[in-house]
Parts: C-alpha cells; sequence; structure tokens
C-alpha cells in the first residue's frame, strides 16, 4: 500500500474514491424512500412494477452488453438498475407488467445502447422509454389511481377542470394520485438534499429548474384567466413529477450540462417549457417533455457556455 | 448474366432504401400499413423501369447541358399515367397514397438511376436495373411497413394475426415509428453483413 503510494506515475495522483457504481449507489439510496412509500400508498403492485423495471433493464443491459461483446463488468455500475427504477417511478401505480417490461427494455435498448451505451446517450433513457409508452398506450400511461389502485385525477389535471386545489400538506407528503415516484415530494426533496450533500448532483439544476416554474406559474395567467401575478406557485412546485424529475432527472450527468452557467440554463430553460405545458399546453404536465427538449439541446448549451482556453484570444 | 447481377444488385447490394439510403421520404410517410408500402413499391417501380427505358432509348438525343429537366420531364410523365391508371383500377389505394403517388416524380431513386445508370448502360440492362431497382425498393418497403403494421395494428396486409389481448404500440404507425424502425432495420442489415475487408 505504501508503496503504491509512492509510486511515480502521471495525475491523477489522488483518486476521491467515487465511482460510477457509488454515484448509482447513492441514487438508489435517495430514491428508495419514495419509492417505500409510493408501495405503501398504492399497494403491492407497485413493488411487483419496481422491480421488474429494474430486473428487466439489468436484464436488458446484460443481453446487449453480450451481443456488442462489451465486457460483462459494465453490468455492476448499477445505472441500468437506476434507470429501470426511475422509469418504474414515472409510470402510474396501475400500469400493467407488461408494459413496464416493454419499457425498460426500450429504455436499456432504444435509449441508451443504440448510441453506444453509458454516457453516449443523447436523451435521458427513463423519460425515452415514457414517451415511447406514452405515444403507444395512451389510455394506459395516463390511467391515475389513488390507495388500492381506485382510479383519481391527479391533483393537475383535477386543477384543470374544476381548480380546486388540495390540502398543501396531502400534496407535500404525497396523499394524492400520480405516478408511482411523483407523490411523495417530502421524500423526494429529503432524496435530492442527500444527492446534493453526496456531490452526485449539482444543486443548480434542480433550483433553477423549480425556481423558474414557481416564478412563471405565478406571474403568467393560466389559460382561463386574464390577470396576471395571480397564479398558485406553491401548487404547481408540489405537485405533478417537478421534484422528481429536477432532482433526479434533469440532473442525469450524461444528458445535462457540465458548465455552472450550462446547468443554470437547463434549470431555466426546463421551467419555462414545464410552466408553457402546464399553463398553455394540452397535456397537464410537461415535465418529462421539457427535460427531453433540454435534453436535446445541452450539447449546444456545452459549446457557448464552455470558457476559452487560458492564453486562446 | 450481367444483367441477372444488375437485377439481384437493385434487390440486395444496392438496396435502394436500407443500402443507398435513397427515397426516404415515401419510405418514411407510406409505410404505415404492408398493403401501402406494397403499392407505392410496385407504382415507383413501374415508373423507374419505364424511365429508365426511354432515358436510355433517348439518351444518343438528350443534350447533357439540360439532361436533368429532359430526365424529369420523362419521368413526370410516366408518373401521371400510374397516377392515373392507379386512380381508376385501384380507388382505394389511390386515395390512401395520395399525394404520395404524385410525388414519385421527385423520389430520388428514379432520378439517380436515369442519371447514374440510365443514361450510361444499353436499354436492356437498364430495364434490368429498374426492375431490380423497384422491387429492392417495394421490398424494403413491405419489410418495413409489415413491421409497423405488425407491432403498431397487430396485423400484416390487414390480416389480424396478434393474440386476441394483444394491445397495438401505437407509436409503430406514428412517424417517430417509421423512424425508429428503418434505424433498427438498418442497423440489423448492417450487423448481419459482412464487414468489408
Amino acid at each position: 500500500m505504501e508503496i503504491k503510494r509512492l509510486a511515480v506515475s502521471s495525475s491523477p495522483h489522488l483518486h476521491s474514491g467515487d465511482s460510477v457504481q457509488s454515484a448509482m449507489l447513492h441514487v438508489l439510496i435517495a430514491l428508495a424512500p419514495a419509492a417505500a412509500f409510493a408501495v405503501y400508498h398504492f399497494g403491492l403492485h407497485v413493488l411487483f412494477v419496481l422491480l421488474t423495471g429494474m430486473a428487466v433493464a439489468i436484464a436488458a443491459e446484460a443481453l446487449i452488453l453480450r451481443l456488442v461483446k462489451k465486457p460483462m463488468t459494465a453490468i455492476r455500475d448499477g445505472s441500468a438498475a437506476v434507470t429501470g427504477l426511475l422509469l418504474a417511478m414515472n409510470l402510474p401505480a396501475g400500469i400493467p407488467l407488461w408494459t413496464i417490461t416493454i419499457g425498460a427494455g426500450l429504455a436499456i435498448g432504444i435509449g441508451k445502447h443504440v448510441f453506444g451505451g453509458l454516457g453516449h446517450n443523447p436523451f435521458n433513457p427513463a423519460l425515452v422509454a415514457r414517451a415511447i409508452l406514452l405515444v403507444s398506450w395512451p389510455e394506459r400511461m395516463t390511467a391515475w389511481v389513488g390507495p388500492m389502485l381506485i382510479s383519481a385525477a391527479t391533483p393537475l389535471s383535477e386543477f384543470r377542470t374544476s381548480r380546486i386545489v388540495p390540502a398543501y400538506g396531502d400534496l407535500l407528503f404525497g396523499f394524492k394520485a400520480g405516478s408511482i415516484g411523483e407523490i411523495a415530494v417530502f421524500l423526494l426533496l429529503l432524496g435530492g438534499a442527500y444527492l446534493i450533500y453526496r456531490r452526485i448532483i449539482d444543486w443548480k439544476i434542480p433550483v433553477s429548474f423549480i425556481g423558474t416554474v414557481a416564478l412563471l406559474t405565478y406571474i403568467l395567467p393560466a389559460r382561463e384567466q386574464s390577470s396576471y401575478f395571480a397564479g398558485n406557485p406553491l401548487f404547481h412546485v408540489l405537485s405533478g413529477g417537478l421534484v422528481l424529475g429536477a432532482f433526479f432527472m434533469a440532473t442525469d450527468w450524461t444528458t445535462s450540462p457540465v458548465t455552472k452557467r450550462g446547468r443554470v440554463i437547463m434549470g431555466v430553460g426546463c421551467g419555462i417549457l414545464t410552466s408553457v405545458i402546464r399553463l398553455y399546453g394540452g397535456m397537464p404536465e410537461g415535465v418529462s417533455y421539457a427535460i427531453l427538449i433540454m435534453n436535446g439541446l445541452t450539447p449546444l448549451i456545452d459549446r457557448y457556455t464552455l470558457g476559452s482556453r487560458s492564453g486562446a484570444r | 448474366m450481367r444483367n441477372f447481377r444488375v437485377l439481384m444488385s437493385g434487390i440486395i447490394d444496392e438496396n435502394p432504401t436500407f443500402r443507398l439510403l435513397l427515397g426516404m421520404c415515401p419510405t418514411l410517410a407510406v409505410s404505415t400499413a404492408a398493403f401501402n408500402g406494397l403499392g407505392m413499391g410496385l407504382a415507383a417501380t413501374a415508373v423507374l423501369l419505364a424511365s429508365n427505358v426511354l432515358i436510355s432509348l433517348m439518351k444518343p438525343v438528350i443534350p447533357d447541358k439540360i439532361r436533368i429537366p429532359c430526365y424529369v420531364v420523362v419521368i413526370a410523365t410516366f408518373v401521371t399515367m400510374v397516377d392515373m391508371v392507379m386512380g381508376a383500377f385501384v380507388p382505394d389505394l389511390h386515395s390512401v397514397l395520395g399525394i404520395f403517388i404524385p410525388l414519385i416524380v421527385v423520389n430520388c431513386i428514379i432520378l439517380q438511376r436515369a442519371e447514374a445508370f440510365a443514361s450510361k448502360n444499353s436499354v436492356l440492362s437498364s430495364a434490368f436495373d429498374g426492375i431490380g431497382m423497384g422491387l429492392g425498393f417495394t421490398l424494403a418497403l413491405v419489410a418495413l411497413s409489415s413491421v409497423r403494421e405488425l407491432l403498431g395494428a397487430g396485423s400484416i396486409f390487414g390480416v389480424n394475426i396478434m393474440w386476441h389481448s394483444f394491445e397495438p404500440m401505437r407509436l409503430m404507425v406514428s412517424p417517430p415509428g417509421a423512424f425508429i424502425g428503418l434505424g433498427l432495420i438498418i442497423g440489423l442489415i448492417n450487423t448481419l453483413r459482412p464487414k468489408k475487408a
């Protein structure tokens, strides 16, 4: 050990000990409380959905690694498990297991490996799969349920038709209808704080994302009303997939900018798109499409925010 | 023998859709159902055969500087004929394919074969080339549209062959499904083909 430390080699000389594997483990830890709450809230079916998502994603990863003759050890980095879990958390609780199976396979296949695997995908694989499932089986993907899988409207769609705002406590602690992983806002915030503390994610994207949504939903009038500065930002921040998306998906290392300024632009862009879709779009929720669109702009953002080389004019 | 090779090269080695990536617009647009793909492919084959033969015949009299407009006039004539014939005999298919029948005139496969093959080769070779390219295009369209129809509607050529509780994957009959399906088929073909040394 001492000899290894004293050996002369080129930089870097010190390794922090962080690896893709440890980062993915931290993400799984951060998601676990919200996932556990969903199982408690919706019932046992959700547990099977979550497990199926992760198992199929890992199996698809193993199969594709074998087909493209890449080292099988890559399966141990845990990224497939995170993708599978995130996809499952983006689906309604009553989703049939065959749908999540197809989705997890497509996330790994079309979302990730057609572009070259880990670190090469331009779009968040879990969100790509969610978009495919939403286009393919729209009834299944919008069949929102409450506890015991009894159908119920999400706060955002309810708000759109009747302008009813549920109790903020229920919104914060997850007693509402919605995607498996989006309901437990408080636990997601805890998980997000853990990831920021562990320095897995940068605070800039979630803070600018959520801040922009709060600001715009306060300033801009929704379609039905005409007065400015009369929105309900707290309701919009606590509803839908905003917290899940802002902390766990917009911050994906591969698909978000690397520069500090770029990350703020990413967050603000996501916030603008989400607010516009929620207030004026055809769908009640727009977080996933907002993130996918900003994923597409990420290389451009990086190009324009990267500082110049030292000494370059 | 040489003509046979020309024919087969159009179907396999130089398949216009999967190898040359020509004619992408009709390929992506009409491949929602196997029957549409077949109809589109055969219509393009008819135009391709006729225009290849006529352009090959006319190559001594076409001035080099205005050859492209001459080709386009020839192609447009045959497209108009095919359009009218289909409107008269297969009105259902004609209405489904709609604007894409007249648009065969701008299908780059046809102009490319006129420019690259028919203007340089004998009439018989050009005829074989037209048939080969046309069948290659038809084959590609039927392959892609069968996959899309099977997954997106649960049938092939309108015959329902999936199990009863099958829920069609609607993405596959929508435009993104065309891109994803085409990309995956081309990827599969490139994987299976032996690598060039």
